[in-house]
């Protein structure tokens, strides 16, 4: 999954990626992105018949896409990466020709800033009717009037573990609370069958803030050095750090505690059984709370084809589309309509659809300031080097 | 007329590689020159521009040292490269013995089996470099080949943990690069001599010291060629590293990668390139002064 996002070359990605920033000199200033909305939706008659969509790999249910290029007689040309950060990258150095893009909220909330994305026309979006007022309003957070995004999917950060490998070493672990992971006593029992930890600073050091029982969106210098504190101390169990590569390894056992994003370790879950070697894979959402993530549809500003991006965007969200979507990558879908259409397994799942007092305990990662972010990734290097 | 004719068709076929070099070697770096003084800001693209109108037909140019000198205030980056330096060095020696070796009994063996023997140095290429690397992962991984066969086979009880070491990032490069030591070695070997050898011999010299005082010293261009070859893209590998090593070293590449999608400073990340280049140039030079000694020697 994660192939295409790790060969880049650094240096190739870097000299490609200011090539294009060269050439897109020519780019409208932030300001008039929303006013392009606007132009663009009138002069919609002679649209390609093409939209351009990147999303994260393993995303959606496979026969979505050409549902849509029937229905409509638009072409689809669907693109994946697995990282918020390459995304992010490629849109900043603008002129990706993409018109639908996933980041989730907290990068977006820094995109919007950057002026990366239009404003959506909400008259071509009538399925928009249909989304979770609650979930609508956690993400105004990081789009104010959620002028330009849509939720698609959202899941939780949380710890996935080989349930018989975690009781053999310690059959009394807490496995409901971020002690498993973050309490050097406990993890070092796990060191030798294997801990990962995702590479994602801002999350991770939000769930660490929150096993503190602080603000995980705090900025404070002496919250930030608490946190590296509690990081450094498990560093010597941890085996590496990585966003994808956990799923296979916590399938055949490779590793037996993750920290991972919810449907990854249920797809691990799911693997695990089909492979039936004996591995069971569990997934809990601390009871001190964890990180909630929303993975957000959104429209670059300069994407070639806006309505045929909003016809997409709308097509998501129509009940029985969402529900396929949600059922198959064991995400939740903020489609209210959609819930009854959810397969059953998934729907009772209270990993993927938690229950209200769950819910009540579930935070944002807000994008951190630009002075903040050098900081949280010097932390996180150090942590990741253990030095 | 004719010879004229033949100085402008000299001239363009000489103007072809410096045009490719202009357009993309100079212009590139150029470009990330001019981005590594610049500022940051949370703009499309994330950098001020240095050259701005200031209203009255005035421009301002603000050049900004500071990304480079910041790469000295914090001991990661001068770690990092020595790092990188110290990998890319030792995964060179290593391919030099290996391949060596490898070069000299491929340039010794008899004409049909050379090419052969060639093409199974080159058949590799034939599959992507990615899905190489992804093979050692089976190979070295805890539950992988290597593990099973010897834990098969009784020599070891527990698996030897050889995933994310520094010896996993070794072999991948030093398997990566491996042909890129061979082929230049071998162009060079296979042109040697045979009746220098049994002159020696004649002589009375046994086979190390006519190995060691004539196909050594007359393999020296080879060995340099091959090893920048080896040693230039190993210094700034990513993708190896990534997959095979573990995370407590850190290699350049990682923190360029850092810098530009982690931090979204592409000014600092345009000065870490930019030292990458003159660490890369450096040895690059010293290459050309030595060869053209060599020419200089010879005539």
């Amino acid at each position: 999954m994660n192939i295409a996002a790790r060969s880049l070359w650094p240096g190739a990605a870097v000299i490609l990626l200011l090539l294009t920033a060269c050439g897109g000199g020519s780019q409208p200033p932030a300001g008039s992105a929303g006013e392009q909305a606007g132009a663009s939706a009138q002069g919609a008659a002679d649209e390609e018949k093409v939209v351009n969509v990147y999303n994260w790999s393993d995303y959606i249910d496979e026969s979505v896409v050409a549902e849509f290029e029937k229905e409509f007689g638009i072409r689809v040309n669907y693109d994946v990466f697995d990282s918020n950060e390459v995304l992010e990258t490629r849109l900043l150095a603008g002129n990706t020709g993409y018109d639908v893009v996933v980041p989730s909220a907290s990068f977006l909330e820094r995109q919007i800033k950057a002026g990366v994305f239009q404003k959506l026309d909400k008259s071509q979006l009538p399925n928009l009717q249909h989304l979770d007022p609650q979930l609508v309003e956690r993400v105004a957070l990081h789009d104010p009037g959620n002028e330009h995004s849509v939720i698609y999917l959202w899941g939780t950060t949380g710890l996935g573990y080989n349930v018989d490998q975690i009781r053999k070493r310690m059959p009394d672990a807490p496995l409901q609370s971020w002690r498993l992971l973050y309490d050097p006593e406990v993890a070092k029992n796990f060191a030798d069958c294997g801990i990962s930890v995702l590479d994602a600073p801002s999350e991770v050091i939000g769930t660490v803030l929150m096993h503190l029982g602080k603000d995980p969106n705090s900025e404070e210098q002496a919250d930030l050095e608490a946190a590296e504190k509690v990081l450094m101390a498990i560093r010597p169990y941890v085996r590496y750090v990585h966003s994808s590569r956990y799923i296979d390894d916590l399938a055949n056992g490779e590793i037996c505690l993750a920290l991972g994003w919810s449907g990854d370790v249920l797809q691990a879950r799911d693997r695990a059984r089909e492979a039936g070697r004996g591995v069971t894979v569990g997934y809990s959402i601390p009871q001190e709370g964890t990180i909630v993530f929303f993975d957000m549809l959104a429209i670059p500003a300069d994407a070639p084809h806006p309505r045929n991006a909003h016809l997409f965007i709308n097509f998501l969200q129509r009940p029985e589309i969402a529900a396929r979507n949600s059922s198959a990558v064991n995400f939740a879908t903020p489609n209210t309509a959609a819930w009854p259409l959810v397969a059953e397994s998934v729907r009772n799942d209270p990993i993927v659809y938690p229950p209200q007092e769950v819910l009540a305990k579930l935070q944002p990662d807000l994008a951190e300031s630009p002075r903040f972010t050098r900081q949280l990734t010097r932390t996180w290097t150090r942590f990741r080097t253990g030095k | 007329m004719s010879v004229q004719g033949g100085r402008v068709g000299r001239r363009l076929v000489v103007a072809v590689p410096y045009l490719w070099l202009l357009l993309f070697f100079l212009v590139p770096f150029v470009i990330v020159l001019k981005i590594s003084f610049s500022e940051v800001r949370l703009a499309m693209p994330p950098y001020a521009p240095l050259l701005e109108w200031t209203g009255d037909r005035l421009a301002a140019i603000r050049i900004n040292f500071e990304n480079y000198s910041y790469l000295f205030t914090d001991p990661l980056y001068v770690s990092a490269y020595l790092y990188s330096l110290k990998v890319a060095a030792v995964s060179t020696v290593l391919c030099l013995l290996i391949g060596y070796p490898m070069a000299y009994a491929i340039a010794r063996a008899p004409g049909t089996w050379r090419s052969v023997l060639l093409m199974l140095v080159i058949l590799p290429f034939w599959t992507s470099f990615l899905l190489r690397v992804y093979a050692w992962i089976g190979l070295l991984r805890n539950n992988g080949l290597i593990n099973n066969a010897l834990m098969a086979l009784g020599i070891i009880d527990e698996p030897i943990t050889m995933m994310q070491t520094d010896f996993a990032v070794y072999v991948g490069i030093v398997y990566a690069y491996l042909p890129f030591m061979i082929l230049p070695l071998y162009a060079n070997l296979e042109k040697h001599d045979p009746m220098l050898l049994e002159a020696a011999a004649d002589l009375g010299a046994r086979p190390i010291t006519a190995f060691l005082r004539i196909t050594l010293p007359l393999s020296v261009p080879g060995i340099v060629a091959g090893s920048l070859l080896v040693f230039i893209p190993a210094v700034g590998e990513f993708v190896i590293p990534s997959l095979l090593g573990g995370a407590d070293q850190l290699m350049i590449g990682r923190v360029l990668w850092d810098e530009f999608f982690s931090n979204r400073d592409w000014p600092v990340a345009s000065a870490v390139a930019i030292v990458m280049l003159l660490l890369l140039v450096v040895p690059i030079m010293l290459f050309q002064r030595f060869e053209r000694r060599e020419l200089e020697e010879r005539a």
